[in-house]
C-alpha cells in the first residue's frame, strides 16, 4: 500500500504569505555565506541541505489523504481543499476518458473536511463512480447543503458522475475492492470516525479529528487496539497536551504526546502527526517534530516509533 | 509511586517517587486530594518536590493540571518543584511548563510561593 497527503492542515486551509517567503529565502542565504554556490550542482546540493521548513513547506490544504491499496478502485480519504490537486494528479494519470471508481471515507462532516467536493473534477466527468463512505447517516445532506444556494454557484445534482452513499456501522468491517475497513467511533463536535486499512499484511489507520480523556481508561483501550501494529497511524495532533486539556478541551483535538503513547502501546512502527494547528508556521510545525521525536526517544520501552510530521505531497511506501 | 509530607517554615513541601505513568497516577491523584483541601490562603502553600520522579505520562501531567486548578479555585498556592531531566523534557514538550509554576529546586519554589 501507499498513502500520500494532500492536505494536512487543521480546520481552515492557509497558504504562505510574501513575509513568509521573504524570511525563508533570508534564511537560505544567511547560511549560504562563504559557501561557493557558483555551479547548479551546488546550488542543488545546499539547498538539499536546508531543512524543510526553510526549503520547503509543510502545506495549507485542509485534510485529504490519498492510499493506493493495490486495488484497481481509489481510495480518498476526506474531502478537504486537498483534494482538488489529488483530482488533477488522477487525471493525468489516468486520462479523463477512462472511467473511474473512488472510494471516499469521510472522518466528520465539518467544513474542513467536506469543501473540496465541488472542485475534485472527477465528479463532473459521466461514467465515474463515486461511493461516499460515512458513518454519518446525513452525510449527503452536508454535501448537498454546501452546494446549495446561496453558498455555492454549482449545485450537486450537477455532478455527472454516479455518486452513491454507503451508510457504515463503526466496530463492523466492510470490505472494498480487496481492502478490509474499519471504522471506530472518536470523541469529537457531532461525532468523527477514524478508518482503519488492511491489505497484504499491511495496515493503515486515519485518525483525524479525535480528543482523548486522558481519564478514560476504556477509551484508551479501544484506540489502542484499534490501533494495533499499524504501519502508518496518522494521527490528530494539532495542539501540545497542555492546550488540548485545559483552555482546549472539547475542542475535539488532540496532541503529539498522546500520538505518541497510544502508538507506543499499540506498537504501530510510524506515527504522522496530522491536521495542524493553522496558527503554527512552518518553523513552529518543524520544532514540535523535533520534540516529538525526543520525547519518542526518551520514552522508548523496547519499540522504535518513527515520527513524521505530514505534510502536503508526503508519499509513503509500506 | 510514594509520597512523604514534610515542611519547610510554613509551606507544605511534598516529595514524590517513582513513576507516574498510567498505572500509577490515580495513586498519585488520591495521595494529593487531602494535601490539595489545605492548600488556601488559610492553609498552607504546597510545593511538590520532584526530585524522585523518574517519569511522568500524559495521565500524570493531567493530575498536576487537575490540582492546580482547584488550587487556583481555592486561591491557594501550589508550585511544582527540582524536576528531574526527562520530566524536564515532558513539561516541555507538553507545554506544562508554561501552565504550572515550576521551580528549579524546593528552596525556590517556597521563596517563589511566599512573594
Amino acid at each position: 500500500m501507499k498513502l500520500r497527503c494532500w492536505g494536512t492542515r487543521g480546520s481552515i486551509p492557509v497558504s504562505l504569505t510574501a513575509p513568509d517567503v521573504r524570511a525563508k529565502i533570508v534564511r537560505a542565504l544567511q547560511g549560504a555565506a562563504g559557501v561557493d554556490l557558483r555551479q547548479p550542482a551546488a546550488i542543488e546540493s545546499y539547498v538539499d541541505g536546508l531543512g524543510f521548513d526553510v526549503a520547503g513547506t509543510f502545506g495549507g490544504h485542509s485534510s485529504c489523504v490519498q492510499i493506493e491499496t493495490g486495488g484497481k478502485e481509489h481510495v480518498i480519504l476526506d474531502l478537504g481543499t486537498g483534494v482538488r490537486p489529488l483530482g488533477q494528479y488522477l487525471l493525468a494519470q489516468q486520462g479523463a476518458g477512462v472511467p473511474q471508481t473512488y472510494h471516499v471515507f469521510l472522518s466528520h462532516l465539518h467544513w474542513d473536511h467536506i469543501m473540496g467536493l465541488p472542485f475534485f473534477t472527477p465528479v463532473y466527468i459521466p461514467g465515474n463512480r463515486i461511493v461516499i463512505h460515512s458513518c454519518h447517516p446525513h452525510a449527503e445532506f452536508a454535501l448537498r447543503r454546501q452546494q446549495a444556494e446561496p453558498s455555492f454557484p454549482v449545485r450537486f445534482d450537477y455532478f455527472s458522475a454516479d455518486i452513491s452513499f454507503d451508510t457504515v456501522t463503526p466496530g463492523q468491517a466492510i470490505e472494498v475492492d480487496g481492502t478490509r475497513v474499519i471504522a471506530h467511533a472518536q470523541r469529537h463536535a457531532g461525532g468523527s470516525y477514524g478508518w482503519r486499512f488492511e491489505r497484504g499484511g499491511k495496515s493503515i489507520v486515519y485518525s483525524t479529528d479525535s480528543e482523548h480523556r486522558l481519564e478514560d481508561e476504556q477509551e484508551r483501550l479501544g484506540f489502542i487496539e484499534f490501533f494495533d501494529r499499524a504501519d502508518v497511524v496518522v494521527f490528530d495532533a494539532m495542539y501540545s497536551l497542555a492546550d488540548a486539556i485545559s483552555v482546549k478541551a472539547d475542542w475535539g483535538h488532540s496532541s503529539n504526546i498522546v500520538g505518541v503513547e497510544l502508538c507506543q502501546a499499540a506498537k504501530v512502527k510510524r506515527l504522522v502527526m496530522f491536521h495542524h494547528e493553522p496558527v503554527y508556521s512552518d518553523t513552529q510545525i518543524a520544532d514540535i517534530l523535533d520534540q516529538t521525536r525526543r520525547f519518542e526517544e526518551i520514552t522508548r520501552d523496547g519499540h522504535a516509533l518513527d515520527v513524521l510530521s505530514a505534510w502536503d505531497g508526503l508519499e509513503l511506501s509500506l | 509511586m510514594e509520597v512523604s509530607d514534610g515542611n519547610v517554615g510554613a509551606t507544605r513541601v511534598l516529595q514524590v517517587r517513582g513513576r507516574l505513568d498510567h498505572s500509577r497516577a490515580k495513586e498519585f491523584e488520591i495521595a494529593l486530594a487531602p494535601r490539595l483541601t489545605a492548600c488556601t490562603p488559610e492553609g498552607s502553600p504546597l510545593v511538590l518536590d520532584f526530585s524522585g520522579v523518574a517519569y511522568i505520562s500524559s495521565v500524570g501531567l493531567r493530575v498536576l493540571l487537575l490540582a492546580a486548578r482547584q488550587v487556583k479555585a481555592q486561591n491557594g498556592r501550589i508550585a511544582v518543584a527540582a524536576l528531574t531531566p526527562i520530566v524536564t523534557e515532558v513539561f516541555q514538550v507538553s507545554h506544562f511548563n508554561l501552565v504550572l509554576s515550576v521551580y528549579s529546586d524546593v528552596a525556590a519554589a517556597v521563596a517563589g510561593l511566599d512573594e
